[in-house]
Formats: structure tokens, C-alpha cells, sequence
């Protein structure tokens, strides 16, 4: 056996090593001497971040199985800093009594997802790209069920496994079709043989369908208010980022990959998608009262603007999608991070009502939620603005305008909503369920910190978006 | 860097100082030194600009260009022709007056930075050549005003900041789809103004979908007819500098983008379908002053007054002819300053008499003369003395108007002439009402006249309106230049 393929998977290496050092930490050490799981655990994983942006070595391995370039690189590395603030943000929460004992089990689940997530970009064939969805969700619907005494995080781990479990069945059942059409598992062989025939555009569906889950695409969007409601606010905000961008990636390699000849097919399926996921994930969301299930229909209609950067089908979509999900990875973080902390503080008050008046008392935090919900409506000079601008230039490309003035015209009801927040925080006095003054603890801190410096300098340098587009390539 | 970007860097710079600003007087030096800077720069650049003129014939001056998103072909640009002088003179005028209005604010530091975010914004947008840069700094000028109205308004404000920030952001959604129609279908991706008109040419079955999405985008900001409604709910909310700055600047990036943009780019849609929105603009000339003449508001009255003047900016600009054009801008800036110095007005005797229903106030010469004094100019600059630079504005506009041999131009032009009257009409209603006659509210004898603060602002503002009264001339020769080109691609 050819043992150097394994250098091709540095990355995925390095994190079972983080993986397998905080697992034995966890079985073998006193309690006492956990105490220090938490710097232990974000040091390790930092290191682990930062190694990712060496230049490593691109190719394939085993076969095929296994792809690396680039572009993947670049997106498992923007995988690894939404777990990074993931992980300095969830500080507060493990230190509370019912969860302190868990701690362990938090970090090392959560590593687990994320090997999931890697593999999944990283997949050259179907059935990597499957057991790379089933490592990444089967984990998470224990993260989910977290606080398994609490009624509602319980609810949201069963509803997450039964609706992944369904989701699962659904792709599988499409990638037998796909097999059967072309008799084939790997991306580059498929891609050789498909013609437009109605089986492979069956098991297209199904296959896309199961995505759709993950990504929370209306029709197939029922979980997420549920389970990002229930479930503890850090697993939350994992969810809606690393997750849903880790879906994403996934979707646009195999657009790329293996449907490039028929994009015509799915071209009208995306569009559609696009523009009922926007749409109403934005109607919902005005109704919100609940800011988690407000921020999990926000992200439903994020992943609507997500598919306009794929169906353009180009290297610039290509790029503008990645981009797009770095930029939502810091804004939509920063507001869980301020969530978490608000949270924290008001034990376990998730309403909206809870920010009334929250200038008066934490103008730093407020300021936080500011950037973050500006940069999520897209309004300049933040980072959500030129993610945006260029998401829509990639879709304008291949003539989408009227898609393009649907997703427009929906910002316009996106920022209603977010200034309804805004004004919630700086407008409205203060109620006897706000928040009262506090102090966020120095992890959380430290990850608004890197968040509000994202949201500001992401979109003002323009390295970031160059580097992306030099690696990014098109059908 | 060249003199154009200061007029960004300026802002930003106050932005960061006043961050570090203790209390209200650094806060108040802050903003007096910063808008003094802006105004110099405004002088310098005039008299730099009409030296430079003098010996170059390029369409747009102080051209400079740094690459900023090289792959998309999106730079930063900048460059000025007599028209962006002219807006960024007013702009400056405003942002400096308006400063001394909002002498006494709580919240002092927060209004401020909002304040500045704003006026980066209109600064940006007068400089840029880059449709991407001029597109940002729109919007950045956009959002300040949902949290000043909503927070330092009054009234309805959280109505009226939410509904006109949604307005004015649809507005800004047709722009983005025209902006990206222009960038894709001009034949090489760029987003450069002067390059698509100079050497690039827009089919035009796109033009006729891309020129009414933009206008009707910056349309939407100019108070356009069927989209002028945020406008007297805004303004009548918000606080005096905002609407100021609102009516005085940010009403003009509408028309400023609507020739600069639309028409510029897309000169054969404009000629087709330049009527429809002709005869919207004439229903908002007519029917803006219609409005002014029924509400009993004082700010109600200046702002459909506003809707009244701004239409007749759009009007004038689709005439399409050297004289209008020349007299839309010279709209522009008389409607500025006028309408800022109402709103300073009134948000004075506001702020002593606590109302502004024109039913309770009379005889305020008596109480407050200099105040009463200013809005009597104000009023009579409106409705169009000679000497004054409304004018001037109109008389230009009317004579373009009228130069136009078919039968529909000219009757939308006496039409829209009607308005004068009714202009006169509310003017003279408010000003016998509320500074002549008897005294409605024995309380108001107590009251004090304007405050040094109040009068810095106040006859900074007259000066501007009598300048460009008496001498016009200094104006149209600073703009003439620049409109030509606009009008030789339109013929």
C-alpha cells in the first residue's frame, strides 16, 4: 500500500490528531486537571487552524476517492475558523453545572462533524461524499440533544436524526439511480458517461433533495426552526454556519464536477429553489419572536442567496459562493456570539424582547449585533455588502436579472427585519426581562473581537476574494 | 491621493475622533473643525477646478483610479466635472451648517458619528466615476438615516425611519439590477462611467430595460411621483440637520444619478422613454405643491414643498436640452439651500414654541425677529423672487422647458409653470399665518431669538441663496462645461 496518499490528507490527519489528544485528555485525566479543557482544546484547534493555511500538496488519492485542491483547502479552512469562534464562544455555557461534566464530549463531537464536513468537500466519489454526510449529521444530532434533561433540545435531537436519517435514505436512493445510469461512483468517470435521460434526472432530484435538507432548502427547510430553537445556542450557531456551508461547498463541487453537461436540468430546479427559499424563509422570519428561530429562518433565506452564486456555473460563482459563506460565517457568528452572551445572562431568555433597550445597558455588544445584522442585510461598508454584490455580478452573469431583482427585493424585507432588532436594541427602552449590565467572559470576547474585525475588513480588502478566484474553476 | 478623496477621508477621520471624544465640547470642536475642512476643500476645489478647466477639455477632472477588485474589474475611481463641484460645494455648505443646528443634541457622540457615516456617504457618491464605488457610498448614505430618525426624531419616527429606509433600499434594488445591466451587456466588463460613455455603447434593447430600473432607482431617492411617500414622513420626523441634510443633499443624489447614470449611459432609452416619466414628474411638480398647500404641518409643508422642487429637477432633466439641464442643477443647489434653511428654521421655532401646526403660532416677528426675518427670505427664495436663487433655477428651467416645439413638452411645461402660483400660494399662507398677526399662545412672548449657533447657520445658508441669486452667472459657467457632453449624447 501506498502509504503517501496519506500525505495528500494532511489536514484531516492533523484533526484526528487534535481529536485523539482531547479524547484521551478526557477518559484518562482527573477532574481536576480538566479544568483547563477549554484553552486546551481552542489552543490545539488553533494550531490545527492555522496549519491549514500552509501551502500543502494537491491531488488525488486512493484512487480517486479523495480530492484535494485548492479551492477545498480554502474551504475547510473556512470551516475550521467558524469552529474556532464556535469553540470561544461556547466558554460560558460549559461552565455551567449541567454541562460542565460534558465538556469533553463537546469538543470531541464537534470534531468528529468536522472531519465529516472535510470529507465531504474533499469527496471524489459518491460514496465518500455519503459517508462524509453521514459523519458529519449523525454526530450533530447528539450535539443537538445537548442539554438532554431540557425538553426542547431533547425534542431537537430527535427531530434532527429522524429528518438526517430521511434525508440520507432520499440521497442514497438518488445515487443508486445515478449508479444505475452510469454505472459508475466516481465524479470524473460519471461526468464521461451522463446524458439528459429521465432516470438520471430522477435520481438527480433525490440526490439534490437529500442536500436540500442539509442545507435547509424550502420545501425541505420543516427541521431548522426547530432544531436551531432547541437546540444549546452554540450548537446552534455551528449548525447554521459549518454545517450549512459544508452543504453547500458539497453542492457546488458535484454541480461542477458531474452535472456540468446538463446544467440546463439543473439550472431551473436551483432557480426555483432559490427564489421560494428566500422568499419565504424572509416572510417567516418578520414573524419571529424567538431571536433563535428568527436567526434560523434568516439563515434559511441566506442559503437562498447561496444558490445564486452556484447556478451561475461559473469560476466567478464558484468564488463569490465561497466568499459568501466566509463573510456569513463571521457576521452570522457574531450574532450568536451576542445571543450567547445576552442568553447567558438572562438564563436562557431567547426572545427578541430580551435585546429591548440592550444600548443602554452594553453599547459594546449592541454595537456587535449592529455589524453583524448590517453585514447579514448586506448594507456597505461591512463585509455582507460586497458578499452580496458579488454574488448577484455571478448570477447578472449568465443573465439571471430577474433572479437577481427577486433576491433584491427580498433584502429589502431581510433588512426590515434586521432593523427590527436594531431598533429593538437602540430604539425601545428597557424592560424587566432585558438584559441588565454585564460582563461577557474573555473567550467570547475574543471571538466577537475577531468577528467585528472580519465584518469590517473582509470586504474592504480585496485579497481575500482575489486569493478565492485564483484557485476557484467553473463546469 | 488626490483632493477628492480628503472629502471621504475627512469624515472617516472624524469618525475616529470622535470615538475618542470625551464630552460635548471636543465633540463640538470635532465637528466644527472637520465641516470648516470640508467647506475650504470645497472652496480650494472650485477655484482649482475652474483653473484646471481652463486648459483641459476632458469630460471629468482630477481623474485618479486605484484597482480594487482586480478579477471583476472594479476600482476605486474618482474624478469631478462642474456639476459634482457644484454638488460637493452645497454638500459641504449644508454639512456645515447643519452641524451648527444640532448645536444642543443629547446623545451627542452617537448623532454625530451617524452624522458623519452620512456625509461620507453624499461625498462619496459626488466623486465617484465607479458605478460599484458611487453604488456603495449610496447605500452607506442610506442606512445612517434609519437610526437618526428613529432615535433623535420626533413624532411617528419609528414609522416613519422604517418606511423610508425600505423605500429608499427598493429603490436602490432597480438600481442594482440597472447597474448590473450596464456592467454586463456595455460589451467589456467595466464598471467605469466615463470609459462605458466615452468608448462603450449599450444595445439598446437592453437600454430600454436598464434606463427605467436606474431611474427609477435614483427616481425613487428624488421623489418621484407614485415613490414620493417616505418623503414628508421623513422629513417631518426626523431632526433638523437630518433634514437638512435629507431634503438639502441626499434628495439631490436622486436627480444627480438620474442624468450621471441613467440618461448618460443610456441616451437612446431616454428619448424613447423618457415621456413616461415626464408626466410623473410633472404629476409631482403640481401635486407636491397641491400637498404643501392643504397640511397645517410646518415640516409637512417644507417637505412636500421638497417633492414639488425635486420633481421639478427630474423634469427639467428629461427636457434634455443645454438650458433645462443647466437649470436642474441650478435647482439642485437652490433647492438645497433653501430647503435647508427651512428646515433650520423651523426646527428652531420648534424647538422653542413646541409645535409646528401653523394654527397655534402667529405673530412671531414681534417675538423672534431675526428667525422671522430668515424665513421670510427663505419663503420669498422659494416661491421665486428675482435676486434670489430660486429664481434663477426656475426662470432657466421654464426657458428650456418652453424651447421644445411639440405640443406635449410645452403644455407638461405650463403645467408644471402652475405651480408657482401654488407655490406662493402656501409660502405666503404660512408666513402671514405664523409671523404676522396677533400672538396665538400668550406663552411664545417669553420666548428667546435665535442663539449665535442658530445664526451661524441660519445666515451661512442666506449667504449661499443671495450669491447664487445675483450672480448666476459664476454658476452656470462652473456647470455649462460639463453639461454639454450629457446633452450632445442625448440629441
Amino acid at each position: 500500500m501506498d502509504f503517501s496518499n496519506f500525505l495528500l490528507m494532511r489536514q484531516e490527519l492533523s484533526l484526528v490528531a487534535v481529536f485523539v489528544i482531547l479524547f484521551l485528555y478526557d477518559v484518562f485525566c482527573s477532574d481536576n486537571t480538566k479544568k483547563a479543557f477549554q484553552p486546551v482544546a481552542c489552543v490545539l484547534f488553533a494550531l490545527h487552524t492555522v496549519s491549514g493555511f500552509f501551502p500543502a500538496s494537491m491531488g488525488e488519492a486512493f484512487g480517486g476517492l479523495y480530492v484535494n485542491s485548492h479551492i477545498a483547502v480554502l474551504m475547510k479552512n473556512i470551516l475550521n475558523i467558524a469552529t474556532m469562534l464556535v469553540f470561544l464562544q461556547a466558554g460560558h455555557w460549559l461552565k455551567t453545572d449541567e454541562s460542565v461534566h460534558k465538556r469533553g464530549e463537546y469538543f470531541t463531537i464537534m470534531l468528529v462533524t468536522l472531519l465529516g464536513m472535510y470529507l465531504m468537500v474533499s469527496a471524489g466519489n459518491f460514496m465518500m461524499l455519503y459517508i462524509g454526510i453521514e459523519t458529519a449529521s449523525l454526530p450533530m444530532a447528539c450535539l443537538a440533544a445537548f442539554n438532554k434533561s431540557a425538553e426542547k433540545s431533547a425534542e431537537a435531537g430527535v427531530k434532527y436524526i429522524l429528518i438526517s436519517a430521511l434525508s440520507s435514505g432520499v440521497m442514497l436512493f438518488g445515487m443508486s439511480f445515478l449508479y444505475g445510469v452510469s454505472g459508475t461512483m466516481y465524479f470524473s468517470d460519471m461526468k464521461a458517461v451522463i446524458t439528459i435521460d429521465p432516470l438520471l434526472i430522477m435520481g438527480f432530484v433525490f440526490f439534490f433533495s437529500g442536500l436540500a435538507f442539509k442545507l435547509s432548502l424550502v420545501p425541505f427547510h420543516l427541521w431548522t426552526a426547530d432544531v436551531y430553537e432547541g437546540a444549546p445556542t452554540s450548537v446552534t450557531a455551528y449548525l447554521s454556519v459549518a454545517s450549512k456551508g459544508a452543504a453547500a461547498f458539497a453542492l457546488i463541487f458535484v454541480l461542477y464536477k458531474v452535472f456540468g453537461n446538463i446544467e440546463v436540468v439543473w439550472n431551473q430546479i436551483l432557480w426555483w429553489s432559490a427564489v421560494i427559499t428566500i422568499t419565504l424563509g424572509n416572510l417567516f422570519a418578520v414573524r419571529q419572536k424567538d431571536i433563535k428561530r428568527f436567526l434560523a429562518f434568516s439563515s434559511i433565506s441566506q442559503a437562498g442567496y447561496i444558490l445564486l452564486g452556484i447556478i451561475s456555473g461559473t469560476a466567478q460563482g464558484m468564488t463569490a459562493t465561497a466568499y459568501y459563506v466566509l463573510v456569513y460565517v463571521f457576521s452570522n457568528l457574531a450574532a450568536f456570539g451576542v445571543i450567547a452572551a445576552v442568553e447567558n445572562q438572562t438564563k436562557g431568555n431567547t426572545s427578541i424582547s430580551a435585546f429591548d433597550g440592550l444600548y443602554r445597558s452594553n453599547p459594546r455588544l449592541t454595537f456587535v449585533m449592529m455589524l453583524a445584522v448590517f453585514s447579514l442585510g448586506g448594507i456597505p461598508p461591512f463585509a455582507g455588502f460586497f458578499s452580496k454584490f458579488f454574488i448577484f455580478m455571478a448570477a447578472a452573469n449568465q443573465g439571471e436579472y430577474l433572479l437577481v431583482f427577486i433576491a433584491l427585493l427580498n433584502t429589502v424585507i431581510s433588512l426590515y427585519y434586521y432593523l427590527l432588532i436594531v431598533k429593538a436594541m437602540f430604539i425601545k427602552e428597557k424592560n424587566e426581562h432585558a438584559a441588565d449590565r454585564f460582563v461577557t467572559d474573555g473567550y467570547n470576547k475574543l471571538s466577537l473581537i475577531l468577528c467585528t474585525v472580519g465584518i469590517l475588513v473582509i470586504g474592504i480588502v480585496s485579497c481575500i476574494y482575489n486569493r478565492f478566484d485564483s484557485v476557484a474553476f467553473g463546469i | 491621493m488626490s483632493i477628492l478623496s480628503l472629502f471621504v477621508l475627512v469624515p472617516v477621520l472624524m469618525i475616529g475622533c470622535l470615538f475618542l471624544c470625551k464630552d460635548i465640547k471636543q465633540i463640538r470642536a470635532v465637528m466644527v473643525t472637520g465641516a470648516s475642512v470640508l467647506l475650504i476643500l470645497a472652496a480650494v476645489l472650485v477655484v482649482l477646478f475652474i483653473g484646471e478647466r481652463a486648459v483641459s477639455d476632458a469630460t471629468m477632472l482630477f481623474v485618479s483610479s486605484i484597482v480594487w477588485y482586480e478579477p471583476l474589474n472594479i476600482a476605486y475611481s474618482v474624478g469631478v466635472d462642474g456639476i459634482s463641484v457644484a454638488m460637493l460645494a452645497l454638500s459641504s455648505i449644508i454639512v456645515f451648517t447643519g452641524v451648527f443646528s444640532s448645536w444642543n443634541m443629547n446623545m451627542a457622540k452617537e448623532y454625530f458619528l451617524w452624522y458623519c457615516l452620512l456625509a461620507t456617504g453624499v461625498f462619496g457618491f459626488f466623486i465617484s466615476i465607479d458605478l460599484f464605488t458611487m453604488f456603495m457610498f449610496y447605500e452607506v448614505a442610506l442606512i445612517p438615516m434609519y437610526l437618526l430618525i428613529g432615535l433623535w426624531g420626533t413624532g411617528k419616527k419609528e414609522y416613519s425611519a422604517m418606511k423610508l429606509t425600505l423605500m429608499l433600499m427598493g429603490g436602490s434594488a432597480f438600481l442594482l439590477v440597472g447597474i448590473l445591466g450596464i456592467y454586463y451587456t456595455s460589451g467589456h466588463t467595466t464598471m467605469n462611467l466615463l470609459e462605458i460613455a466615452d468608448h462603450l455603447h449599450i444595445p439598446v434593447e437592453h437600454q430600454r430595460w436598464i434606463f427605467p430600473t436606474t431611474f427609477l432607482g435614483f427616481g425613487v431617492l428624488g421623489a418621484l411621483f407614485p415613490f414620493h411617500t417616505w418623503s414628508p414622513d421623513g422629513h417631518a420626523s426626523a431632526p433638523t440637520a437630518v433634514s437638512m441634510l435629507h431634503a438639502g443633499v441626499l434628495m439631490k443624489l436622486g436627480g444627480y444619478g438620474c442624468f450621471r447614470v441613467a440618461m448618460y449611459l443610456m441616451p437612446e432609452a431616454a428619448g424613447e422613454l423618457g415621456w413616461i416619466f415626464l408626466i410623473l414628474t410633472g404629476i409631482s411638480v403640481v401635486y407636491g405643491a397641491f400637498g404643501a398647500v392643504v397640511q397645517t404641518d410646518l415640516k409637512y409643508i417644507n417637505a412636500y414643498s421638497s417633492v414639488s422642487h425635486c420633481g421639478l429637477v427630474l423634469f427639467a432633466v428629461l427636457m434634455m436640452n443645454q438650458i433645462s439641464m443647466t437649470g436642474a442643477v441650478m435647482q439642485m443647489l437652490s433647492h438645497g439651500l433653501m430647503t435647508a434653511l427651512f428646515f433650520a428654521l423651523i426646527g428652531l421655532i420648534y424647538g422653542r414654541t413646541h409645535t409646528r401646526d401653523i394654527r397655534e403660532m402667529g405673530g412671531l416677528m414681534k417675538i423672534m425677529p431675526f428667525a422671522s426675518a430668515c424665513y421670510v427670505i427663505a419663503g420669498l427664495a422659494s416661491l421665486g423672487l428675482p435676486g434670489l436663487s430660486g429664481f434663477v433655477a426656475e426662470m432657466t428651467i421654464f426657458v428650456g422647458s418652453f424651447q421644445h416645439v411639440d405640443l406635449f413638452r410645452r403644455v407638461l411645461t405650463i403645467v408644471a409653470c402652475c405651480s408657482i402660483v401654488i407655490t406662493a400660494v402656501y409660502i405666503l399662507r404660512t408666513v402671514g399665518k405664523i409671523l404676522y398677526g396677533p400672538v396665538q399662545d400668550e406663552h411664545h412672548l417669553g420666548l428667546s431669538d435665535a442663539a449665535w449657533y442658530e445664526k451661524v447657520s441660519a445666515l451661512g445658508l442666506i449667504v449661499a441663496i443671495v450669491a447664487m441669486g445675483l450672480y448666476p452667472l459664476g454658476v452656470s459657467e462652473l456647470i455649462s462645461d460639463s453639461i454639454a457632453p450629457i446633452v450632445a449624447k442625448l440629441m
